[in-house]
């Protein structure tokens, strides 16, 4: 289920567009607000919310890399690994997290806490090395902010 | 060469509307309703102005391609998928003045005749999203959007559209399927999006830099904007720099801009006074050049060609002289591996193929074979598939072995003895 409030937003987004299945992102975007992750049941959801099959659903869910087709941790943490970050020393961050929270690439902490994941280019190579956590970007890092903006996080 | 700055004005709190109508901002949306549309094409068409987004096509001739008489909808998509490797200018532009790029979107669509503006932004960029998505509803509030704009009798839309995640939603016609709601698959040209875009209507696709550029053309007139930097493809230009130098970041400046004053001058050269070994000019698929090429060279289509490389999105990537070039292209072609979208079998294949070769480079596993072997994939994939994420995954490959074949070569001279080179054909 979604909310009330992504219902009626859904709505509106459709008269956006020449076709509902236009709000198919937007959609898929609330339900992973809502849920944390895209489960069958979200894509069956969203298809029926905006009359199309499940398996297109499906394929757009799977060709977007930000649509959590797995519960993850409660913060995801994205190292951008790419060249400008990589030309600044992201491997040492990648690596320092890794250490620090005892996981690896892909993997949740044991107490659901924290999802590591390597991620390309976002967009902040001037500000490299850099990590997006939800929204937020995290930019010019080294371990000691990296260890700061972890332990801050609850 | 210095110029006071046009997209990116050192004005405090400028994404406020108060403050953009305060410094002259959405006087020329009043302007170009005084104007008749073609009125409006035609000085930007004069102007010079070609494209920020990689391609430097010429923004008014694109807009020509657009039919004046139908009766179906017309759509203007601005590309803000800003996700190409050493690019983030576009962020500046939504962070900083956003209500240009609005003012801008709307003298377009005017020009064009567009009903409704879809404004495609990065999923990855939700935060900037937000701070676009302000200035929209104050513009929509002051009437700047909407139905009978300043009761000029012109009535067109602005919607913002969340990526979610996919370097080929940047391209035009991916861009267009993923506003569809469709995977974001590259679509066969012809037809062009001027005669089919989205739901096979008429649609012009423009970067951010790019629409941004359209008030600043009516306010100082084509002419005098076409006399900024270098003539063939005039105008300012927003330089990302990354990578080793003291002070990465974006500059505004005028085309044609040397590089070496931009690395030097702009971004506080290379930490240690380190030699430069490269620099990739404009984003991670224009070909790679060595220290050496760059002398002389000047941030434009026309230096950047003549170069053996290309402006792109004026991107650029500096190393030194301690950097590991074969890890720079491993990375960077694992990068178009991951994005391939896998329709056409030269990239989808392909990019992993020469991925597999260069780690064994990494490894200490080439052959002297393998060299010959990745310029062959990268020569085949080029040119061999719907977009140009293909060209943009041999670019790079083709450059670092004619421009560095001396990397490779000492890696495989440098391999262990109890390793074994394996013969490619049989991996």
């Amino acid at each position: 289920m979604l909310s009330d409030e992504s219902l009626k937003k859904i709505e509106e987004l459709k008269k956006r567009y020449q076709s509902p299945q236009s709000v198919v992102l937007a959609a898929l975007w609330m339900w992973q607000e809502e849920h944390g992750w895209i489960s069958d049941e979200g894509m069956r959801f969203v298809a029926e919310c905006l009359g199309i099959p499940a398996h297109h659903v499906y394929g757009v869910v799977s060709f977007y890399t930000m649509f959590n087709r797995k519960p993850v941790g409660k913060h995801k943490i994205e190292v951008c690994t790419n060249v400008s970050c990589m030309l600044r020393n992201s491997d040492r961050i990648l690596n320092h997290i890794k250490e620090r929270l005892h996981v690896g690439v892909g993997e949740t902490t044991a107490d659901n806490k924290f999802t590591l994941v390597e991620a390309e280019c976002l967009g902040s190579c001037g500000t490299a090395p850099m990590m997006q956590i939800g929204d937020e970007y995290h930019e010019n890092l080294d371990e000691a902010k990296v260890d700061k903006i972890l332990s801050d996080l609850q | 060469m210095t110029m006071e700055p046009l997209i990116l004005p050192p004005i405090t709190d400028l994404r406020s509307i108060d403050v953009y109508e305060a410094h002259g901002g959405y006087a020329m949306l009043r302007k170009a309703f005084g104007m008749k549309p073609e009125e409006v094409t035609d000085e930007v068409k004069k102007s010079g102005l070609r494209g920020r987004g990689g391609a430097c096509f010429p923004t008014g001739l694109k807009w020509t391609f657009m039919p004046k008489q139908t009766t179906r909808p017309k759509y203007l998509c601005v590309n803000g998928d800003e996700s190409e490797p050493g690019t983030f200018k576009d962020r500046q532009i939504f962070e900083f003045n956003p209500h240009l790029l609005i003012e801008g979107s709307i003298i377009a669509a005017y020009a064009m005749g567009v009903s409704t503006v879809y404004l495609y932004i990065r999923g990855e960029y939700n935060k900037w999203i937000r701070m676009v998505q302000k200035a929209v509803d104050d513009a929509y509030g002051k009437g700047y959007i909407g139905a009978n704009i300043l009761g000029s009798g012109f009535t067109t839309e602005l919607f913002i559209h969340r990526g979610a995640g996919a370097y080929i939603c940047g391209e035009e016609s991916s861009l267009m399927n993923s506003l569809e709601g469709e995977r974001g698959y590259p679509r066969v040209k012809p037809p062009f999006p001027a005669q089919n875009g989205v739901w096979g209507c008429p649609t012009t696709i423009n970067n951010v830099e790019t629409i941004a550029n359209v008030p600043i053309i009516l306010r100082l007139g084509w002419e005098a904007y076409s006399h900024i930097g270098q003539p063939k493809h005039p105008g300012p230009i927003l330089v990302g720099v990354s990578g080793h130098v003291n002070k990465p970041g974006v500059f505004e400046l005028p085309t044609g801009v040397l590089l070496t004053e931009i690395i030097e001058r702009y971004a506080g050269g290379v930490p240690d006074n380190k030699k430069i070994k490269a620099v990739i000019p404009g984003g991670s698929s224009t070909m790679i050049l060595r220290g050496d090429q760059i002398e002389g060279v000047t941030m434009d289509a026309e230096s950047l060609k003549a170069a053996g490389s290309s402006v792109g999105t004026a991107g650029m990537i500096v190393m030194d002289e301690d950097t590991d070039l074969i890890r720079v292209i491993t990375r960077i072609t694992g990068f178009y591996r991951h994005e391939s979208c896998g329709q056409c079998t030269p990239c989808r294949e392909g990019t992993g193929w020469m991925y597999k070769i260069l780690k064994r480079f990494e490894e200490g596993r080439g052959t002297m074979a393998d060299i010959d072997l990745l310029v062959n994939i990268a020569d085949n994939i080029e040119g061999n598939t719907i977009c140009a994420l293909g060209d943009a995954a041999a670019w790079p490959v083709q450059s670092m072995v004619k421009r560095f074949r001396g990397e490779f070569e000492r890696r495989v001279k440098a391999a262990p003895a109890s390793v074994a080179p394996v013969p490619a054909e049989v991996q």
